[in-house]
């Protein structure tokens, strides 16, 4: 194939202790530390290692949000992307505009293949690589965990509650990955210094003909319940008696 | 009124319980008439299971041989034609729903709600967002069909004490040949299934290996429980994915949750955080999985878990 065309989701790093405001506007993101998505990453990756063995000829990264998203795609481009494009929107623009940037871009750059994370781990939404199929109109396999690519067909591997289902979809086509379906590569000094040469174009929603869709207003956010405080037991026998006591045994 | 449609989940034979408590959630919805589609190559036995559910209104079936395993490219035209006239498209928040639903909002026009947990107004609901460190309020604008998806295991099944008509719906939709299923492997096990037992033993990275998963097993056979796995002892082979925990796995509600060699990770408590009660066993005793467990004891897990099924066999 020729184009892979992989989205980058700007989010604050997994390891952060996600707080929410005390007055209830938000969560806190002020001085925190922001990342790619860890499963964009991991589409990332999967792209690169399917160009590095000949079977895709450029790997496009995308990223839809602020100029801070910037840093992302750098870091992208560092990982090994060949250039990069940042859609300037709101930082939190809905699911299905993201998917209808990402058909306007799949259709300027006649891309064959688009990997996208199976969720950003900020939203949990899961939702854009499968609403750009559906608008698209081409196949999708969502939570992959393995692929195989033979001339214009994809052999994926996805993970799904009752165990792993073995599915084959004609290209193009939209695949978002999972966990398991490989380590991304740590980003070395030399490439971030290359990086910093590549292209990274940014377009705006105007230029693409396209204006946020209609989406649920967040009104308020609260901290999630908390459990109350436990009891530590010393061993097997107490622990016994407490289960019991519950009657759960 | 408010009509909501239900994407009934099944594995071509059986409902999944993932429905019912689908239906629960519509049932917080003011007014609501519920009905519930069964894609399916031949649907009877699910659409009378589904008949069952308490507060359904009406079960439709849309029969074809390309619905034997369900594809989100082929239910989601089918289904996007479907919603016409209902003010609500729902599925549940499993990887089914998951793959399904956004697929069917786009084709409607519309963007999704992910995983209500409650519902708070008709046009309101509560979700997680970052693992479930923060619940958001969100208000869905009006004017267009609501999609979302169901927290299952924010919700109770209903009863299954009903008799609702089925009614069979032919749709001219066009199925896609560009998707081609080609095989589901599953784990066979006679033990309770993990999304829905009442009680879960989970094993972590400590258990070491997979023969040493043995434990896990004696002691879920010894009360009848269903068994999980964190990410970490998934990533190093010792289970399957689908005994996966967690914000990336399966999201669970039982009675009972013995977590053993699991650390904590904020990913795999947002999987458990409903659980009726939390029994933590891990030599780690600054773990952050006694910060939420209602029953903690710290020591080694492999003097421990054998003397606990000893207990409890006796």
């Amino acid at each position: 194939m020729e184009k892979i065309l992989v989205g980058l989701k700007r989010v604050v790093d997994y390891n952060v202790r996600v707080r929410v405001k005390s007055d209830g506007s938000g969560v806190e993101t002020d001085g925190v530390k922001m990342s790619i998505n860890p499963f964009d990453e991991i589409a990332l990756e999967e792209a690169l290692r399917i160009r590095e063995r000949g079977d895709a000829s450029e790997v496009v990264v995308v990223s839809m949000g602020t100029a801070d998203a910037q840093q992302q795609l750098r870091t992208g481009l560092a990982m090994g992307a060949d250039r990069a494009i940042l859609v300037d929107t709101p930082a939190n623009v809905d699911s299905l505009s993201r998917a209808r940037i990402l058909l306007k871009l799949v259709e300027r750059e006649s891309t064959d293949l688009v990997l996208l994370g199976k969720q950003a781990i900020d939203d949990d939404n899961s939702q854009v690589g499968q609403m750009l199929a559906a608008l698209w109109n081409r196949p999708q396999a969502t939570f992959a965990s393995a692929l195989e690519f033979s001339g214009d067909t994809a052999t994926v591997t996805r993970e799904v509650d009752s165990g792993l289902e073995v599915v084959e979809i004609d290209l193009p086509g939209v695949i978002t990955v999972d966990l398991r379906l490989n380590e991304p590569r740590y980003v070395k000094l030399p490439d971030i210094m290359k990086a910093k040469k590549k292209p990274l174009e940014t377009i705006s929603m105007d230029e693409l003909g396209i204006e946020a869709a209609p989406a649920a207003e967040e009104t308020s956010f609260e901290p999630p319940a908390e459990r109350e405080k436990g009891i530590m037991v010393d061993d097997v026998p107490a622990l016994v008696a407490a289960l019991k006591d519950k009657g759960l045994v | 009124m408010a009509n909501v449609l239900l994407i009934a989940e099944h594995d071509g034979t059986t409902l999944n319980p993932s429905t019912a408590k689908s239906v629960s959630c519509a049932t917080e919805i003011e007014g609501s008439e519920i009905h519930v589609a069964v894609f399916a190559a031949a649907a009877a036995s699910v659409a009378s299971e589904a008949a069952r559910l308490d507060s359904v209104a009406k079960v439709i079936t849309i029969e074809d041989e390309a619905h034997a395993y369900p594809q989100a490219a082929f239910i989601a035209p089918q289904a996007a034609e479907l919603a016409a006239g209902y003010d609500y498209v729902l599925a549940p928040s499993t990887t089914f729903g998951k793959d399904l639903l956004p697929r069917v909002a786009a084709l409607l026009g519309v963007n999704q709600v992910s995983d209500i947990m409650s519902v708070e107004a008709p046009r309101s609901f509560k979700r997680p967002i970052y693992a479930g460190n923060a619940i958001v309020s969100v208000s869905v604008p009006e004017g267009s069909t609501i999609v979302a998806t169901v927290r299952t295991a924010s919700y109770r099944a209903v009863d299954m004490t009903n008799d609702a008509p089925v009614e069979s719906a032919s749709l001219t939709a066009a199925i896609p040949g560009h998707t081609r299923f080609i095989e589901l492997k599953t784990a066979e096990s006679d033990r309770p299934d993990l999304q829905t037992a009442a009680r879960v033993v989970s094993g972590g990275r400590a258990l070491a290996s997979s023969e040493n998963f043995e434990l896990i097993y004696k002691l879920a056979d010894t009360i009848g429980a269903g068994v999980g796995a964190s990410r970490a002892a998934v990533d190093a082979g010792y289970v399957a994915n689908d005994m996966q925990v967690g914000q990336t796995g399966k999201i669970i509600a039982p009675d009972l949750y013995i977590a053993i060699g699991i650390s904590g990770a904020i990913q795999h408590l947002t999987g458990i955080k409903d659980a009726g009660t939390i029994v933590a066993i891990n030599k780690d005793e600054e773990a952050p999985i006694f910060e939420v467990a209602d029953i903690g004891l710290v020591g080694d897990l492999f003097t421990i878990v054998p003397e606990l099924t000893a207990a409890l066999s006796s």
